[in-house]
């Protein structure tokens, strides 16, 4: 009786194998929505930016840095000429 | 209606061609006009799983480059008569297939065939996606262990986010096949248990394939597992697999070379 309790207390890894996959993918599962939730706020930006100047799509770039306390969000857009038009829409 | 199925992974060396020539000659066996066709491009194996590696003339970059047309390319195996293999080119310009080409040929397949196997390539690369990109349905096949548990799960994700279905807000139907199951061990606590790999996945059993020598014997002749030995464990587990992917219910069991109270214990506990 006490041999088979004795060798299972030995070699029981599968849980330590299932909780290691549990905080692993939960982890992962959470990185992957990240490119969404970037994409989202690009083309949400575009678009308000957009109501009030004319620029080039491509030239909005959204990056979020992950820091172990806090992570940031990097936004650069790029505004094609806007300084030239307005001194010449004031001479 | 034709139905494309991918058997992919992430993970290599889990049993993909094996459960692509298995399923595939069952699924012809009972009826269902079927065609496997090997994705892996540059490292064709599913010709030599099936006993065609000697009758490949043309290949699948060929029909996609347009110097053979399918009926040229399709081998058809010698022992099941719906079952067709499009075999996977040797080249080593991955990039010769194309999502195009890939798109046309699926669909001249989907006139001709009940079922189209797509058999992937491991990885999460151009190959790999596009085995996916077209499918219908999918089968995910994973070991008991950490690392395939880990890939299945990114390609879970891939499945849900990359195929063409996935675009237009539809879902593929996702089925998970675990290979290389030891009741023994797992029974003991020495390998991830079907509840553990379920409650991981959050993926619909498609069916539990025995660890067995088999298997090898199986692929040594060429042969599919379910051909060379209807009546071993993992032709078992393989048929009634097939099975369910034609929508009908068979109760969930580990097959076993002997019938033991301890497949009786699993069988009802993975039901």
């Amino acid at each position: 009786m006490a041999l088979p309790r004795l060798f299972s207390a030995r070699s029981a890894s599968a849980p330590v194998a299932r909780e290691r996959l549990q905080i692993l993918l939960a982890h992962e599962r959470g990185l992957r929505g990240q490119p969404d939730l970037l994409e989202l706020l690009r083309a949400e930006i575009l678009a308000v930016v957009s109501r009030h100047v004319a620029l080039d799509p491509e030239k909005v770039v959204v990056k979020m840095e992950r820091g172990n306390h806090v992570s940031t969000l990097e936004v650069d857009i790029e505004l094609p000429n806007i300084a030239e038009r307005w001194s010449r829409a004031a001479s | 209606m034709a139905k494309v199925l991918v058997v992919t992974s992430g993970k290599g060396g889990v049993g993909k061609t094996t459960s692509t020539a298995a399923l595939g000659a069952t699924l012809a066996q009972r009826g269902e006009k079927v065609v496997v066709v090997d994705f892996d491009v540059g490292l064709r194996n599913l010709d030599l799983i099936l006993g065609a590696e000697r009758r490949v003339v043309f290949d699948f970059i060929n029909v996609v480059q347009g110097i053979a047309n399918l009926s040229q390319a399709l081998i058809r195996d010698k022992r099941v008569e719906n079952l067709w293999l499009l075999p996977a080119s040797q080249t080593r310009d991955k990039d010769a297939l194309t999502d195009e080409g890939v798109a046309k040929v699926i669909g001249e397949l989907r006139t001709r065939f009940d079922w189209i196997i797509c058999d992937s390539p491991a990885g999460i690369e151009r190959g790999a996606m596009l085995a996916m990109r077209y499918a219908d349905e999918a089968v995910i096949v994973t070991n008991p262990e950490i690392s395939s548990v880990r890939d299945s799960d990114r390609i879970i994700g891939m499945l849900d986010s990359k195929t063409v279905k996935a675009e237009r807000g539809e879902r593929v139907e996702k089925h998970l096949l675990i290979t290389r199951f030891d009741t023994a061990r797992a029974a003991r606590g020495e390998m991830l248990s079907i509840e553990d790999i379920l409650d991981i996945l959050a993926t619909p059993l498609l069916g539990i394939i025995p660890e067995s020598q088999d298997v090898l014997r199986a692929s040594n002749v060429g042969s599919p597992v379910t051909l060379n030995d209807a009546a071993s464990a993992p032709a078992r587990a393989y048929i009634d697999a097939a099975r369910r992917l034609t929508g009908e219910t068979v109760e969930m069991m580990v097959p076993s070379a002997r019938k033991g109270l301890m497949d009786r214990l699993l069988g009802r506990r993975a039901a």
